[in-house]
């Protein structure tokens, strides 16, 4: 630990110390290509063409180093190397291949930037193509978050199924004796202009001889046959009959379950255990202490959960506030601080809140939250012989390595990470301490594989949590139109906790506080928009759109309060305020699809929100029914835009699954201290939107950005205005705070 | 203690206190189940005990005495069961963590009552979480294999 990567793994620097780091490394380190990492582990026969693509006499495999938690991204970047390759879909043969730095993500840093994703101006352009790449590659964060993927390998991905056709050419054509360039491919097999066809399997020796070509030319859009459509997920067939092989379905000889119970004051220290009675269960092998807390390693999971609750423990406080309150009244005090950051600040918000007839204020919070994967957290490793191997679900596979170095000392070419399907990653899998805990565990038992999988309990109390913030605003209108707005967030930085868990504290404002606060397309004339940064709380990490969760409510929420104070219809006041087409149409489209406007029976209502995360412009309609039992949320509709759609079908299932993940937050998600420590364990304490809860959905997709977008999380931040400005069109009542169920009841 | 699985009898040596979801994962490999909360609350272990949707996280071993079937024994993906084949023609699944449990409480739910309303689909599921929220698809899918099931 302690690189730049590591603290960066996940947060948004840009904006300050990451474009000093860019140029500290220097362009002419950067420029150096990695190894390709493939070519360490070649099987017999086996051949790399390029980076991403293996190839042997059954024909290629295309390397997917991308972490699988349900966004389909296998899927879509082997489509993106499949249509430049031409192999049929039935023929796509993925391995997630090994943790490398040569692997590093291109794009997950741009949201970083202190420019807007709207802006289009040269230096906009510049800062995205000239200064992301460099730092992105500086940092080599191999990581799959912040919506990313899909723009990081639009590009690279179809290059590298356009280079290796290029290479299979080259080679069919020095077998056959004539001119590459009269050679077509189809179906993973080159023909020859008199018809003769040979496989890609066939070529695979020869091909690996060929110089890879340069100045490849990639197919137009209107030549693409698999991109664009809605391809079947590759992994679809195995999650449906239980075959897909998460981390936990494992099996290796001679292995052992184990489980952890580390200190429930996050990130105290144990001072003390008591193990007698845990030691004599029946098959438990070994109890290894830690500095916070104990693995319990057993011959099942079963008993190693019995045991470890049977043993009693000293624990020292952590440095965080016991109470609940205590932790909003340390956010509460940062407004008094200097701002963070105050990325708009448009007209004179004083001057026109001197000169308003009527100023309206409001204070929102929210909660932490639990990411509540359903699968909990776990790994697998096995230390034998200097080698260490390690099975983890994971959004960070190089960081995976370096904790597992650390811990072992070995070096990068002896610890080899095996990236298993997600049950669920939502932020949480981007962190390293589950491998941690089974990198120790195998340590202590060397040569036995050792399964380490956390309770629900230990994964519920032992998060890395969304934070706590609040929000607060004053605004004003005048000639019935907004006329100032001036939004406050505070909230602890993700990049502080992040870096007191082993990175180095980087100076500069920490952009996620800010994110979708500023670069909203809202044309108000006096716009000021300030964020506000605590010292650390509970350790905290990115959660599902990350700054949005939370941010996007206040916002909405405060717009739509706006909106009712001066008269105006909260949707058509937003359009009225647009001065972005692209944005436009999303609002538009949402308001056709829903049929924004039209009368509702009496005891039905609906609300509207829009952000800009990630890029994405996307638009919520909720339309609610009061019933005996409680509101119930009856329908929602929804409409992003991501530039260049490749996969409708998967694009439609984040937008939903964003928003539906956003709802249970906004209805019922609250993770709270007392006494130090996490009250809620389980799912009994910590529900989740169930079946009988989760509305009808209808999603748009348009495609009138500039920009290609990933969509895994901008679904999730209008959810929860759209559903709180729904009730206060039911009740009248403004619903500031989340959870909302703590006001009123659902059905 | 024998434990008839997916039409193979084992004979396992374990505290019959064990929750049959161990048994099967540790104790046979049957991974399919998976871990999710440990008390009957999300839905991820289920399997059925003679065709009959059960959390196997909350049953113990000791006490099982019928056939037990997991998602493994419903349909391989050469020969998938009609559930299995809607969640595929519908693309359920994202993480896929809770799907076994999802399909298996949709089978139950289908032999029980082979023509759900939707409450009465939104009943039966809702002892199954996905946090992926792939609800609208599993509601899809349950009617599709409804009537797969009903031509069949």
């Amino acid at each position: 630990m302690g690189a730049v990567k590591t603290i960066a793994r996940r947060t948004f620097l840009i904006g300050s110390a990451a474009v000093a780091g860019g140029a500290a490394f220097g362009a002419y380190k950067i420029s150096q290509p990695f190894d390709n990492p493939l070519e360490a582990n070649l099987e017999n026969g086996e051949f790399a063409l390029g980076d991403y693509i293996l190839i042997d006499e059954s024909g290629v495999t295309i390397i997917t180093p991308k972490g699988e938690m349900g966004q389909g991204v296998q899927t879509t970047w082997a489509a993106m190397v499949a249509e430049e390759l031409d192999i049929s879909w039935e023929d796509v043969k993925i391995d997630h291949g090994p943790a490398s730095k040569a692997y590093y993500n291109e794009a997950v840093l741009e949201e970083g930037l202190p420019i807007s994703s709207l802006e289009n101006s040269g230096a906009a352009k510049f800062m995205r193509k000239n200064i992301v790449p460099i730092v992105a590659k500086a940092m080599t964060m191999v990581t799959t978050g912040g919506s990313s993927s899909t723009a990081d390998g639009y590009v690279k991905m179809r290059a590298a199924g356009a280079t290796a056709r290029e290479a299979l050419k080259l080679a069919a054509a020095k077998q056959l004796g004539v001119k590459a360039s009269t050679l077509k491919t189809h179906g993973g097999h080159v023909i020859a202009s008199d018809g003769t066809k040979l496989s890609y399997g066939s070529l695979a020796e020869n091909s690996a001889k060929v110089k890879l070509p340069k100045n490849i030319k990639l197919k137009p859009r209107s030549e693409w046959r698999l991109l664009g459509t809605s391809l079947p997920r590759l992994d679809m067939k195995e999650k449906v009959t239980g075959t897909a092989m998460f981390a936990p379905d494992i099996r290796l000889p001679g292995m052992k379950f184990a489980t952890v119970k580390t200190n429930p004051h996050l990130g105290g220290k144990m001072n003390g255990y008591d193990a007698f009675k845990a030691e004599k269960v029946k098959g438990v092998e070994k109890i290894v202490p830690m500095d916070n807390g104990v693995i319990v390693i057993a011959n099942n999971t079963w008993t190693a959960f019995k045991a470890a609750d049977l043993i009693s423990f000293d624990w020292a406080k952590s440095d965080y506030p016991d109470q609940m309150e205590e932790h909003y009244a340390v956010v509460n005090a940062a407004f008094d601080k200097d701002f963070d950051s105050r990325q708009l600040d448009n007209g004179n918000v004083e001057q026109a809140f001197s000169d308003a007839d009527e100023i309206i204020e409001g204070e929102y919070r929210v909660p932490y939250l639990a990411h509540a994967c359903m699968e909990p957290v776990n790994a697998t490793a096995l230390l034998k012989d200097g080698r260490l191997d390690l099975w983890a679900g994971n959004q960070a596979a190089t960081d995976q390595q370096t904790i597992a170095m650390s811990l072992t000392g070995l070096t990068a070419e002896n610890v080899h990470i095996h990236t298993q399907y997600m049950g669920g990653g939502f932020g949480r899998k981007s962190e390293v301490d589950f491998s941690e805990y089974a990198v120790r565990a195998a340590k202590a038992l060397e040569g036995t594989p050792v399964h380490v999988m956390w309770s629900r309990e230990e994964d519920m109390t032992h998060d890395f949590y969304r934070p706590i913030a609040m929000g607060r605003f004053k605004a004003s209108a005048k000639g019935g139109k907004p006329y100032a707005f001036d939004m406050k967030v505070a909230c602890p930085s993700i990049m502080d906790s992040g870096a007191k868990r082993g990175g180095p504290s980087i100076p500069g404002s920490d952009m996620t506080n800010a994110m979708t606060i500023w670069d909203q397309p809202y044309g108000i004339p006096n716009y000021r928009t300030s964020a506000y940064r605590t010292d650390p709380l509970l350790p905290i990490g990115a959660w599902r759109s990350v700054g949005g969760t939370q941010n996007a409510f206040f916002q909405e929420s405060m717009i739509d309060e706006l909106a009712h104070h001066a008269g105006l219809d909260p949707l058509e006041m937003r359009l009225d305020l647009m001065n972005n087409d692209v944005c436009k149409k999303v609002l538009e489209s949402v308001a056709e699809m829903s049929g924004w406007g039209r009368k509702l029976p009496e005891d039905h209502a609906m609300g509207c929100a829009f952000a800009l995360a990630f890029g994405v412009p996307t638009a919520e309609v909720v339309e609610i029914k009061q019933t005996a039992d409680g509101i119930k949320i009856i329908n929602a509709w929804a409409t992003v835009d991501v530039g260049i759609p490749l996969d409708p079908r998967n694009i439609e299932a984040q937008v939903f699954g964003g928003l539906n993940y956003g709802l249970a937050a906004a209805m019922m998600g609250e993770i709270s201290v007392e006494d130090g420590k996490i009250v809620q364990t389980n799912f009994h304490d910590y529900d989740s939107l169930r079946m009988y809860q989760a509305p009808n959905v209808e999603v748009k997709i348009l495609d009138n950005g500039e920009h290609i977008r990933g969509i895994g999380e901008p679904g999730t931040p209008p959810a929860a205005p759209a559903l709180g400005n729904a009730i206060f069109a039911l009740t009248g009542q403004r619903l500031r705070e989340l959870p909302f169920n703590k006001f009123v009841a659902f059905a | 203690m024998k434990l008839t699985v997916n039409g193979d009898t084992h004979d396992i040596d374990v505290d019959e206190d064990m929750p049959l979801l161990w048994a099967l994962r540790d104790e046979l490999n049957i991974t399919g189940p998976k871990y999710g909360c440990g008390i009957a609350m999300c839905g991820a272990c289920t399997v059925h005990i003679d065709g009959l949707a059960v959390r196997s996280c909350s049953v113990r071993a000791g006490d099982v005495e019928g056939e037990v079937t997991t998602i493994e024994g419903l349909g391989s993906p050469d020969a998938m069961h009609a559930v299995q084949e809607a969640w595929n023609e519908n693309q359920v699944a994202q993480c896929g963590y809770c799907q076994p449990g999802q399909i298996m409480a949709a089978a139950s739910l289908l032999t029980l009552n082979p023509e759900p309303t939707d409450e009465i689909i939104d009943q039966a599921m809702s002892a199954n979480l996905c946090r992926c929220g792939t609800y609208p698809r599993i509601r899809a899918a349950v009617k599709s294999a409804a009537a797969k099931l009903g031509g069949a």
